[in-house]
């Protein structure tokens, strides 16, 4: 009985999963042949077409399900649907074909979520039950389904588009081809993907972005590598170091085989390695006054600061809040580090939270002091993380707060930092407006311009 | 009384803890306390008698330079952070 009910509902079930094709209605001429079929599986022919004869009331057919659905919930043909678009109440454009359907061509703007996922994604991508929505299939029919599930989830302001997509380019109305991963990559950040907050466009932001490191040791290492797992397109890196016997305790890049090699190489070797999607650039040089405008010509969105220096530091801090580039900051020593975003004109810079550097005779570096060896890998792939969310332009990075973490006590600890307003170089009357020379500057000798 | 924060570049001024306790209603008298009892403290917090430039001093969290500078109040159990710059990286 539960069987043959089931094949009886079969139209719908087909409707309800995101068909492809839903312009071309099951003619009504085939279902008796597919009742048929379905009764070869053992059922008695006989008896199915009396339960068919006696419930026809009882079970609607598609196209009466479709009716009664579209009765039930509001339509825009597509003229009045692009005018709505282009008006300043735009609603949420949602499109629930399937995959393949979506890689064809869209309406512009659109966010895709397969009618088979709309009920568990769909909170996600649209928290506001408030939020007008209008959603589209390729003729309409699934869509009515679509809307009348939005409706049923509280959703207020709904409307399916009547014709779908089809009559939308028809009508000459403006379609994009949306970017997608291909299969490999689909693959490879699937873990990605499945996040909302990330998802596909997200992952295509990151192949796009491009994060600039300073130093490939031991913060730079950890970083490095999660960015590059992480699929950031162009990952740029500035050393001019070897790789050394004292370094393999903790600069996870490189290895002993690599003893002796430009670290920015045997960095390049490992990225590349890891994901060929990445682009390392390599610059085997110092950062200096003289070079800086250089490497930044080259177009980054962040950068990490791994040095192991207050003149690079200073430096790198003036050229990111002069051209506007978010920087991320950590630092170590022995079992403890720090770690926070410096975001031009948002937040403090470098000099807003230290005016001056300490005289070098106060300010042990780690091959002086030491370090954990781990305790890089941990601040590094903080680092890793306010890189990509700042790429991603998701939640709240460490903008105005100073993470510090002692790993002999496991504890975190946050301090606030402010902007200051008589900062010479992100203040509101800035003093220090060029390049200066930043080895004298943190010499402790009064200098600068 | 309060517990402040020695960071790992000072701990060998202090006999190598990580917290030591102070007294003081302000943060000039937490610090006379300290340096008091640790005078080689002094060159690495003050310069021309204020915070040098090169530290930070927070208490609960918010930075003194920020607030009321040295005559920031400290209450009875406030923790008070002492934070040098530090340049580590590789």
């Amino acid at each position: 009985m539960l069987a043959s009910r089931l094949q009886e509902s079969r139209p719908d079930d087909s409707a309800g999963s995101g068909e492809r094709g839903d312009a071309d209605d099951e003619d009504d001429a085939t279902a008796p042949s597919r009742r048929k079929r379905a009764c070869r599986c053992g059922h008695d022919s006989s008896v199915a077409a009396n339960r068919v004869a006696t419930f026809p009331k009882a079970m609607p057919n598609y196209r009466e399900l479709l009716q009664q659905v579209k009765s039930e919930i509001d339509e825009l043909d597509v003229t009045r649907a692009h005018e709505l678009l282009a008006s300043d109440e735009r609603p949420l454009v949602l499109d629930v074909r399937e995959l393949d359907e979506w890689t064809e061509g869209r309406i512009p703007g659109a966010i895709h979520i397969p009618r088979g996922n709309l009920e568990s994604r769909i909170e996600q991508a649209a928290p506001d039950r408030a939020q007008p929505i209008l959603v589209y299939c390729a003729a309409g029919n699934r869509s009515a389904f679509a809307a009348k599930s939005l409706e049923e989830l509280g959703y207020e302001n709904v409307v399916s588009l009547a014709g779908g997509f089809t009559d939308w380019k028809r009508s000459g109305l403006p379609t994009e081809l949306p970017r997608t991963l291909d299969g490999a990559k689909r693959q490879r950040y699937s873990r990605h993907v499945l996040i909302p907050e990330v998802g596909e466009e997200g992952q295509l932001k990151l192949l796009d972005s491009r994060v600039l490191l300073l130093g490939a040791g031991g913060l730079g290492s950890p970083a490095a590598l999660y960015l590059a797992a992480a699929g950031v397109g162009r990952l740029g890196i500035v050393d001019d170091d070897r790789v050394d016997a004292s370094n393999l305790q903790r600069q996870v890049l490189h290895s002993t085989a690599r003893l002796g090699d430009w670290k920015v190489e045997s960095a390049k070797r490992t990225l590349e390695e890891l994901n060929p999607d990445v682009e390392v650039v390599p610059y085997r040089e110092r950062l200096t006054s003289e070079n800086v405008e250089r490497i930044l010509a080259d177009g980054w969105d962040v950068i990490v600061d791994g040095a192991d220096n207050f003149p690079t530091r200073y430096l790198i801090n003036d050229a990111a809040v002069w051209h506007g580039i978010p920087l991320v900051h950590g630092s170590i020593y022995r079992f403890e580090g720090q770690a926070t975003v410096f975001k031009p004109h948002d937040g403090p810079c470098y000099r807003c939270l230290f005016p001056q550097p300490p005289p070098p005779e106060l300010a042990p570096s780690c091959a002086e002091g030491g370090v954990l060896g781990v305790l890089p890998g941990i601040i590094g792939s903080l680092q890793a993380s306010e890189a990509l969310k700042l790429c991603l332009g998701i939640g709240e990075p460490l903008v105005g707060r100073l993470l510090l973490f002692d790993a002999l006590a496991t504890e975190f600890s946050e301090v606030i930092l402010r902007r200051d307003p008589a900062c010479p170089v992100c203040g509101d009357s800035p003093t220090i407006t060029e390049y200066i020379d930043y080895v004298e500057f943190c010499s402790g000798r009064p200098a600068h311009a | 009384m309060s517990l402040v924060r020695i960071p790992p570049q000072l701990r060998s001024e202090v006999g190598g803890v990580r917290e030591v306790p102070a007294e003081g209603g302000t943060v000039r008298e937490l610090l006379d306390d300290l340096m008091g009892r640790f005078p080689s403290l002094r060159p690495q917090l003050v310069e021309d008698e204020e915070i040098a430039p090169f530290v930070n001093v927070y208490v609960e969290g918010e930075d003194v330079r920020t607030l009321d500078g040295l005559d920031t109040r400290v209450e009875h159990g406030n923790t008070v952070i002492l934070l040098p710059a530090m340049a580590g990286g590789l």
